[in-house]
């Protein structure tokens, strides 16, 4: 890791572990949005990695958006982080400019489309997109969709659709946005390297990097909660049972961060839709074996709302259905996988 | 708690090169050998072929050349997946040994011409290493040695035994007084007994010691730095490539099975076991270059091993809950085949080189647990 990106990760865990209290998840499941905490963040930075500096963004790669984007998931921020940096990389990729405030990305939904239709000089959004991120907090939506025979990045604000409110199991928003021939702020042609499922494509490549955080939170808490927890007059910790569990939870841990990576990795190279289905398969696995054992090891008192382990749990169960569950992912893996060969994955391994 | 690294590294040019070179030498070997013949990957012994690898120069591929080595880096080596001949007995000595040891060893190995067996563990004593009670006593010129080693593989074929005797005998220190020993399995007073595996085949042995006199010039290292330096040759076996590609064999078997026609649930196992092994090869590239740069990746090795050997066991499982074929043994297509030689084979996976409970203990002692 290069020392810039450290010094990245060191400026993102300082300010999250300062500022992303318990009380503020609590505030924030309770639907209040936390303004100023998403004002700090955007002013140091963090949430436009891969727009140029000319642009007002960072000018970074997608391996610094790794490290933004997990370590989001190790504290479980409340912010629309991960989806800003999607949608303003797809948004400056293709040469619009990137408002300032939270941007979420859809539709989220590999069935669903939202329509573009060119009225008068401009474009017009119609179409319903369910349990997108953020939507009710998210200034501006970025829409990849098909217009002209062309796939197509069209920005709308927020007052454009009607929002009804929905929630995941962390109580994050997942609103339905209906649009009715809504106009929008701007559109354009998809920018190089834009695919035509590119929210679905790189919504699981951040998701993924989330959930490698959440399981580096699960594996650093449950670790330090079986050295203090005492039972039968010594620390349940020294139980071979609990160090074995613990052990796999590490193995885990340590999959689920090196698979994210390499799927940022090879984002910054180009096409990663191999890393990403990667990724979103092994980091989904982890992410369910890690929050049982993570649970088991905690007794009752993580499955109370007073414990935080629970702040990171519930988003582990939803980010890993969220843009594709390992199913999904595993049977396009497969696919792929069949399509070229047996003899082919080897060198498809080593040549990536 | 120790932070576990996995840094994402890129192999140097030299290594792709190698890569290619490595890859059409094995088509011309092992072009037309059978599935199952290939899925002994690294189980087998087979001299004629080590001594094609040693002239190629892909036995001892890091050693310094005085010693018939090849001075090329630690990542070569990595793609050349031959850690076999080498991994243990070339390191040793270049650690350890008397420069008349490297003198006398190291070439032949190079040349692919000398093998080793190794010794450690015995009747009661196998998780529990450092209670070995093979003893080395003093005598004039050397020891004599008198115990049982078992579990020792191809010792019967192996020119020499690196083995780790009890020189010094304290029941509260017992990780002391350990020293390892350059045996010649030829030497009078020692008894060979195969052990057959449960699948019929013969590679583990029995070797018992009676009276058997060893040099003193056979002695590596110190008398008492045996546990120290078996420690340390653990963490290069336990980060290899044949940490996770024992059942490499059998995916591919299945793939081609599952190419002909993939239905949902073929393609979602499929790729779910790939998402696994891609993983893994970045994991345990990831501990090639921490060893390459001289760190000591014990910790990471650990992990790679228990994550690794626990998709090499899940494999045949997973074949089996798919397609529900018949393993076989020489009858039957060749995905039955090596499904049937890897079925019997995967209680080994995590047994060999420390038991998957053993490196979870290491693990967790590295979670601050112990």
């Amino acid at each position: 890791m290069n020392e810039l990106r450290t010094i990245l990760g060191d400026v993102v865990t300082r300010l999250f572990t300062d500022l992303v209290t318990k009380d503020l998840l609590e505030s924030a499941e309770t639907g209040t949005w936390p303004g100023a905490l998403w004002q700090v963040v955007e002013e140091n930075g963090l949430t436009l990695p891969l727009v140029p500096e000319s642009k007002g963004g960072a000018g970074g790669s997608w391996g610094d958006a790794f490290v933004v984007a997990r370590a989001a998931g190790r504290h479980a921020v409340p912010l629309p982080i991960a989806e800003t940096i999607v949608g303003s990389w797809l948004l400056s990729t293709s040469g619009l400019d990137v408002p300032s405030g939270p941007l979420t990305i859809a539709p989220v939904h590999r069935e669903e489309t939202l329509r573009l239709a060119r009225a008068g000089g401009g474009w017009r959004l119609s179409g319903t997109a369910a349990r997108v991120p953020w939507g009710r907090a998210a200034g501006h939506v970025v829409v990849v969709t098909e217009a002209e025979s062309r796939s197509m990045v069209a920005l709308a604000a927020r007052g454009a659709g009607e929002i009804t409110t929905d929630q995941n199991l962390a109580r994050e928003p997942r609103d339905i946005l209906a649009f009715e021939a809504a106009p929008v702020v701007a559109a354009a042609p998809a920018g190089r390297g834009v695919p035509a499922r590119a929210v679905w494509l790189y919504g699981a490549l951040v998701r993924s990097a989330q959930m490698a955080g959440g399981l580096d939170y699960l594996l650093r808490q449950t670790s330090q909660y079986a050295t203090e927890r005492r039972q039968f007059g010594k620390p349940i910790g020294s139980f071979q049972v609990i160090q074995q569990n613990l052990a796999v939870l590490a193995g885990h841990t340590a999959a689920a961060g090196t698979a994210a990576a390499n799927a940022f990795r090879a984002a910054d190279r180009g096409d990663a839709a191999f890393e990403i289905a990667v990724a979103k398969v092994r980091v989904g696995e982890a992410a369910g074996i890690g929050a049982q054992i993570a649970h088991q090891v905690h007794g009752a008192i993580g499955f109370t709302y007073e414990h935080a382990l629970q702040f990171a749990t519930r988003r582990l169960w939803s980010w890993r259905a969220e843009f594709g569950g390992e199913g999904d992912w595993a049977t396009e893996l497969g696919r792929s996988v069949a399509e070229r060969g047996a003899d082919a994955l080897w060198p498809h391994l080593t040549a990536r | 708690m120790q932070t576990f690294r996995f840094e994402l590294g890129e192999l140097p040019p030299e290594a792709e090169a190698l890569r290619a070179e490595v890859r059409e030498f094995l088509r011309h070997e092992l072009g037309d050998a059978a599935p199952v013949r290939r899925a002994h990957s690294w189980g087998g012994f087979d001299r004629e072929f080590s001594k094609k690898m040693g002239a190629r120069g892909w036995i001892a591929m890091t050693w310094p050349k005085r010693y018939g080595g090849h001075e090329r880096s630690a990542l070569e080596r990595y793609v050349s997946a031959h850690w076999i001949a080498d991994r243990q007995s070339g390191p040793l000595l270049l650690r350890f040994g008397t420069e008349t040891q490297r003198q006398q060893f190291l070439p032949a190995i190079a040349r692919g011409e000398l093998s080793f067996a190794i010794g450690m563990s015995e009747p009661d004593s196998g998780s529990d290493l450092a209670s070995l009670r093979t003893r080395a006593e003093r005598v004039a010129g050397g020891y004599k040695v008198n115990g049982t080693k078992v579990w020792t593989s191809n010792a019967h074929l192996a020119d020499y035994m690196i083995a780790t005797f009890r020189t010094h005998h304290d029941p509260a220190k017992k990780h002391e007084g350990l020293t390892q020993f350059l045996v010649d399995t030829k030497l009078h007073g020692i008894t060979m007994s195969p052990i057959i595996d449960l699948a019929g085949s013969h590679h583990f042995n029995m070797v018992v010691f009676e009276d058997v006199f060893v040099p003193e010039d056979m002695r590596v290292g110190e008398e008492g730095a045996g546990w120290k330096q078996v420690t340390t040759e653990l963490a290069f076996e336990r980060s290899g490539p044949e940490r996770y590609l024992s059942s490499f064999a059998l995916l591919l078997e299945l793939i081609r099975e599952v190419s002909k026609d993939p239905g949902e649930r073929a393609a979602a196992t499929v790729g779910r076991l790939v998402a696994h092994l891609a993983t893994l090869r970045q994991m345990s590239l990831s501990v090639a270059l921490m060893l390459q740069a001289g760190e000591n990746p014990n910790l990471e090795a650990a992990v790679v091993k228990d994550v690794g050997t626990t998709f090499e066991q899940e494999v045949p499982e997973v074949v089996h809950a798919l397609l529900g074929v018949e393993p076989t043994i020489d009858t039957g297509g060749d995905l039955q085949q090596v499904l049937g030689f890897l079925m019997q084979r995967a209680p080994s996976f995590s047994l060999r080189g420390g038991t998957r409970e053993i490196l979870r203990g290491i693990i967790a002692r590295g979670l601050g647990l112990r």
